[in-house]
């Protein structure tokens, strides 16, 4: 049962709970975080690129999150600084991210936006994991029982009582930005150093956006949001389980059904009464 | 006055976001002069060149409207992928529906009318969730795109497979279904289409300024308590605005599958519906600006393909960048303010 279902479960959902709980952190200090998909993107790039120059997963890893991290400076100089809006900024963000890894690509590998292989020997082999576990541990404990959780919860539900406590919120704002942009960019490195062994032309596929809905079907809090990313673990493994098989009938399923399968149970949950009115108070106004 | 003072702050995005795209290709040892030379000649070299270009903006000039109209109303609509290709897929589906409809007019309007349909129904499907659950239309239209993928692939794949073809693409349509494009531009696949999509957002203008429906959906998108209390309900400008907006986006499937491949392929679409996103935006909501809007980012993209070819060191997806430091030049409210310095003691400002 754990080698053959839970393993599997908890690695391909792994980079969802570490974007999901970097998004987690920062809508709740009141900032809306589209970007996401993008500081995964980057961040999967560059992962790809430290590990195959130095040879070292932990260094390559490190960067990873730290090149999320440097695209959400640039998410933040426009949000809090210039004030652009918020899901707009995002989607831009993630336009940009886009044309990044290509950009690069050709130039130190005359490729179109892959990288090649990393060496068997300076590869991972459970390491993701346990920084996961990590994550999700530390994450849980400072959100529900630090002064910095605390004040970041604050900062995004009612701005004005944390100001007149003498607590800058730009400045939860700003940290609340830097760990999504970190921590995305981890989920990034894991997808390239870890689940596979190279970066290819956008890796991310979409996880960004999935971890995004995880945040909001898990309302806003630490343990169901990684429930829900887990949830979509369970159907990415049945997706690639199910290949092939015949359920009923003769024909095998359509892998597309359950490809669809976690944004129907996404929508059908934020439509459904649970997923209403549960986000932070000054979300998105800045 | 307030016009001028907004497209002043478009133009100044764009400058912005070209200078430092520029800036990145000089980083990349490839001369910007160039990049800016490439770009200009392969969208206006030639007949065939200006036809490409028009055919890229085209569907941007749509999908522009998919993201602007639901704006007015107050939602942001990034579901204009998802409804394009639900558009594109009734288009093709079109002709295995219908396999002789006798005229070319009658197959053509079909053909839209089908496209309209199924895009706007499924733009209204996050209208309705917004306006009878509260659900957030940025999630669900984003989860809509994922689902429309899965969708199309299912279809194009099991259900209007071309049998003879390996490529995953649906049957071709009947010759009656296509668009003739003009002869000036040298097999570039555009025609009189250009001149209708350009009266449609003109119209589409006209409406939104002229029309009760228009007005009430404008003063939802204003001030959502001014539209209760004068009894405009915002529930059904919300759900108007996203049908009209998916139907729009479905209507990229006339460009495509009528005008040029004839057929539903799977990934034929070049991110138009989020270049639909930077369109709006650089318009500022201004639904005639979405034309010149849509033109620069169907240069953009025509451009892209030559870079490709003609330089060493940078490739297309150089535009992604680009319209990404564009919509964050435009978007960046904070830039074009004046700072107007308080006249007031800095330390008996810090003692308050």
């Amino acid at each position: 049962m754990f080698e053959s279902f839970i393993l599997p479960v908890f690695r391909v959902s792994a980079p969802l709970i570490l974007a999901a709980l970097g998004g987690m952190w920062c809508e709740r200090s009141g900032i809306v975080q589209i970007g996401l998909e993008g500081f995964m993107l980057v961040g999967s790039f560059f992962g790809a690129v430290v590990t195959l120059s130095t040879l070292n997963p932990y260094t390559g890893f490190l960067i990873a999150g730290l090149s999320g991290m440097l695209l959400a400076v640039l998410y933040g100089v426009v949000v809090l600084r210039y004030r652009a809006d918020q899901i707009v900024a995002g989607t831009a963000i993630n336009l940009f991210a886009m044309g990044v890894p290509p950009f690069f690509s050709k130039i130190w590998y005359d490729s179109t936006g892959s990288t090649p292989p990393i060496p068997t020997a300076a590869q991972f082999q459970v390491a993701p994991l346990w920084i996961t576990l990590g994550v999700i541990i530390s994450s849980i404990i400072i959100f529900h029982y630090s002064r910095f959780g605390l004040r970041l919860r604050f900062s995004g539900e009612h701005p004005e009582a944390l100001q007149s406590a003498g607590v800058s919120v730009r400045l939860k704002r700003w940290q609340g930005i830097l760990i999504a942009g970190f921590l995305a960019g981890l989920a990034g490195g894991t997808l390239s150093t870890y689940l596979s062994s190279s970066f290819i032309r956008n890796m991310s596929a979409g996880r960004g956006f999935i971890a995004l809905a995880a945040v909001i079907l898990g309302k806003w809090r630490p343990i169901p949001t990684v429930l829900a990313c887990l949830l979509f673990g369970v159907t990415e493994i049945a997706q690639i389980r199910l290949q092939g098989v015949t359920l009923w009938g003769s024909e095998p399923v359509p892998v597309q059904w359950i490809q669809i399968l976690p944004y129907l149970i996404t929508i059908i949950v934020l439509a459904g009464a649970v997923g209403r009115s549960n986000a932070p108070k000054a979300l998105g106004n800045s | 006055m307030r016009l001028f003072k907004s497209s002043l702050k478009s133009i100044a995005g764009v400058v912005l976001g070209l200078s430092l795209g520029m800036v990145v290709c000089y980083f990349a040892g490839e001369s910007p002069w160039k990049v800016l030379k490439v770009l200009f000649q392969s969208s206006f070299g030639s007949g065939y060149d200006f036809g490409m270009t028009l055919f890229y903006t085209a569907p941007l000039m749509l999908t522009g409207l998919a993201v602007s109209l639901p704006f007015r109303a107050g939602l942001f609509n990034i579901g204009g992928e998802g409804q394009l290709m639900m558009g594109a897929l009734a288009a093709a589906s079109a002709g295995v529906l219908w396999k002789d409809p006798h005229s070319p007019v009658v197959a053509i309007l079909f053909a839209t009318g089908l496209a309209f349909l199924a895009g706007g129904i499924w733009g209204a499907i996050p209208g309705v969730l917004k306006a009878k659950r509260g659900s957030h239309e940025v999630i669900t239209t984003i989860m809509m795109n994922f689902i429309a993928a899965g969708i199309t692939s299912y279809v194009t794949l099991y259900v209007i497979k071309d049998p003879n073809s390996a490529q995953a693409e649906s049957i071709p349509l009947p010759e009656i279904f296509h668009l003739k494009p003009f002869a000036i531009f040298n097999g570039a696949p555009m025609g009189y289409l250009i001149f209708v999509l350009i009266a449609v957002v003109l119209i589409v203008h006209y409406w939104l300024w002229n029309s009760v429906r228009g007005y009430e959906l404008k003063v939802v998108g204003e001030n959502e308590l001014a539209a209760e209390t004068y009894g405009i309900s915002k529930q059904k400008s919300w759900i108007f605005s996203m049908f009209l907006a998916g139907g729009f986006a479905g209507l990229v499937g006339v460009v495509e599958i009528l005008g040029n491949a004839h057929r539903f392929k799977l990934g034929f679409s070049a991110d138009y519906g989020f270049v639909g996103i930077a369109v709006a935006l650089l318009a500022r909501g201004n639904i005639l600006g979405i034309i010149p809007s849509a033109l620069l980012f169907g240069i953009l993209q025509k451009g892209a393909g030559s870079l490709d070819l003609e330089t060493e060191k940078v490739t297309r997806d150089l535009t992604y960048i680009i319209q990404g430091l564009i919509i964050l030049g435009v978007a960046a409210e904070g830039l074009y303010e004046r700072k107007v310095k308080p006249r007031v003691d800095k330390k008996a400002a810090k003692n308050v």
